[in-house]
């Protein structure tokens, strides 16, 4: 196992909520995707030594795991930022402009969209539908939605993010 | 704007907390069910005529019936909350302002199907409401609602046990048996039907999906009862719908209503009409799966599934998007179609490629770079995906596509040049570092 440094590996309060995660499903092998959420939310991102780790974690094949990490969007295949920036652009968002939104996305923190910022402050993400079209267009940072939303809204809660 | 019943979202201040929902009545219904046979409970359910409000509007009182019985195996119960569906954001409402009667319905539907456990499936990006949920569903655990105390609490052998599962960023698993390899811990691939879920779903047990508001719906059925809730509404599709009705208007929202109400006295009433006093130009129905109407089309048009049928687009899940004179039509139509290429899991052939073609052709038109003869090609596209794969997200991607060059033809003739570059590699050349690219004009016929 790559484990030289401890970095990759869950606390034991951790392995117990794990253990009650398992406990909701008749097998294993759906905790999956609860752990894979669990383990961005420590690690920051699921890179290959993650998944390996919740492979024997789980008793999964490492090309499982990887196959399930990698189906799903939400989980970063890529180290991303502190504030993860995501902007809608599907179509209530058009609509309403979230193109202009996501392109002043691109200027204002300076990346292209997917990128992060060389500090690893911000990143950048053209997000689908996020089910908030009644407040078009929007956009996320982290796990916070900012609707109806426009270019100046968008520029004061960036600036507002320390 | 007359009366109308609120049965979801009620408006009653703090409903979404145990104490206000017991104050008003709240899991008083599913004690009454419990008083009943299980069959008499589905029996209501199908006298009031409710469809399924994921989008295929099956009616809910039949597919319970498909659960077998007696067969010692456990079964399962899957709440559809995924709506990923890009202009739908109603069950994200239940979640935050009803979530206590979507407990109860569940329970209502365990009850009625003989169900031990259910998974509601939420879409990874509602963290905020999958917490607000979680939190309402430790109350109802704590208070014996739910779980092993609920056998104490209303005096009956029955007991349920209600999970959370957080998806993580994937259209498809909406659809009812991709979503059940979700929970299983897999890719979200669909599953050849039959089995149908009813016979082998979650784990190979019998298994039914229903989505969030079909469920949440359950205990207002139980409180009037199936034929007083078959009266509401249009005749065929009977109850109150949410409608999150999104685009270029005053007033954008969920709204409350029943089915069979003038999509007109929605937009004007309701939302306050098109911003600006511009001109509707097009209106999509039920969620971007659905075909588009011309804004000339829908004077008198009725939100039911069967009045929309007779229009030749449907229901959906009831997300109207309203796009006003100024709209691109054809921008629109790109934008949808790199939804579905980009969502769609890559199992069949003609979803798989036939969206990207879709993508790439449309990408052409915006550019102003396609000719009649494609236009025609897109239908033919549409036409030879729809039908062809597994689930039904091939029929959406062909429906949405097709509807938008049919509906706004015009929009997309004017993007047509009198000429037209073909670029072509140089492969006479293309060992050479210096092979460019050969660049042909010509004018189109």
């Amino acid at each position: 196992m790559m484990l030289e440094t401890n970095e990759i590996v869950f606390n034991e309060e951790e392995l117990r909520e794990i253990e009650k995660i398992k406990s909701k499903y008749p097998q294993t092998q759906a905790a999956l995707m609860p752990v894979l959420w669990k383990a961005q939310e420590k690690f920051g991102w699921i890179s290959e030594d993650v998944m390996q780790y919740i492979a024997e974690l789980l008793q999964l094949p490492m090309a499982h795991v990887q196959g399930v990490a990698s189906f799903y969007t939400m989980y970063h295949k890529k180290p991303a930022g502190r504030y993860h920036v995501q902007v809608c652009t599907n179509v209530s968002c058009l609509i309403n402009g979230g193109d202009n939104l996501l392109n002043h996305a691109c200027e204002k923190l300076g990346i292209p969209e997917g990128d992060v910022t060389s500090d690893g402050k911000f990143s950048l993400e053209e997000v689908e539908c996020m089910g908030a079209c009644g407040g078009a267009p929007m956009f996320a940072v982290n796990e916070d939605f900012y609707e109806s939303s426009d270019i100046c809204k968008f520029g004061n809660i960036i600036d507002s993010l320390q | 704007m007359n009366d109308y019943p609120k049965l979801l979202l009620t408006g009653i201040p703090d409903f979404h907390k145990i104490d206000v929902y017991l104050q008003n009545g709240g899991y008083d219904q599913y004690r009454k069910a419990t008083q009943m046979q299980p069959d008499e409970v589905t029996t209501e359910v199908k006298k009031s005529g409710l469809r399924g409000r994921g989008g295929a509007c099956f009616p809910t009182g039949l597919k319970w019936t498909f659960m077998p019985k007696g067969t010692g195996k456990p079964k399962y119960l899957c709440v559809n909350g995924d709506e990923s569906e890009p202009g739908s954001f109603k069950d994200r409402q239940i979640f935050e302002f009803n979530p206590h009667q979507l407990f109860e319905g569940i329970m209502i539907a365990g009850y009625a199907m003989g169900i031990t456990a259910a998974y509601i499936y939420i879409r990874g990006e509602y963290h905020t409401w999958i917490n607000m949920l979680q939190s309402a569903l430790e109350d109802a655990y704590k208070r014996g609602f739910v779980g092993d105390k609920m056998r104490e609490t209303f005096s009956s052998q029955y007991k349920i046990d209600i999970y959370i599962h957080k998806g993580a960023g994937a259209y498809i698993c909406g659809e009812e048996t991709s979503q059940m390899n979700s929970i299983e811990g897999k890719r979200g691939y669909p599953r050849v039907k039959p089995p149908f879920p009813a016979q082998s779903g979650l784990w190979g047990m019998p298994t039914t999906v229903n989505n969030v508001e079909t469920i949440a719906t359950v205990p207002a059925i139980m409180k009037m009862g199936g034929e007083a809730y078959s009266k509401i509404g249009a005749p065929g599709h009977s109850g109150t719908l949410l409608f999150g009705v999104s685009g270029h208007i005053v007033k954008p929202g969920v709204y409350e209503l029943p089915t069979g109400t003038l999509l007109e006295e929605i937009i004007n009433e309701h939302c306050g009409g098109v911003r600006n006093g511009k001109k509707i130009k097009g209106v999509i129905p039920g969620g971007s799966s659905m075909p588009p109407l011309r804004g000339d089309e829908i004077s008198g048009v009725r939100m039911d599934e069967e009045s929309l049928k007779r229009h030749g687009t449907h229901i959906g899940t009831g997300g109207i998007i309203v796009m006003d004179e100024d709209t691109d039509m054809v921008r629109t139509a790109l934008r949808i179609a790199h939804f579905y290429h980009h969502e769609s899991c890559g199992q069949c052939t003609p979803c798989r490629e036939g969206c990207g073609w879709m993508e790439k052709m449309l990408k052409r038109a915006y550019r102003g770079d396609i000719t009649s003869k494609d236009l025609d090609m897109l239908v033919n596209i549409s036409n030879n995906i729809e039908g062809n794969t597994i689930c039904a997200l091939g029929d959406a991607a062909a429906w949405a596509i097709r509807g938008f060059v049919t509906k706004f033809r015009d929009d997309f003739e004017k993007r047509i040049q009198s000429k037209r570059t073909f670029v072509a590699p140089n492969i006479v050349h293309g060992r050479r570092n210096s092979a460019s690219t050969l660049v042909f004009e010509s004018e189109v016929g």
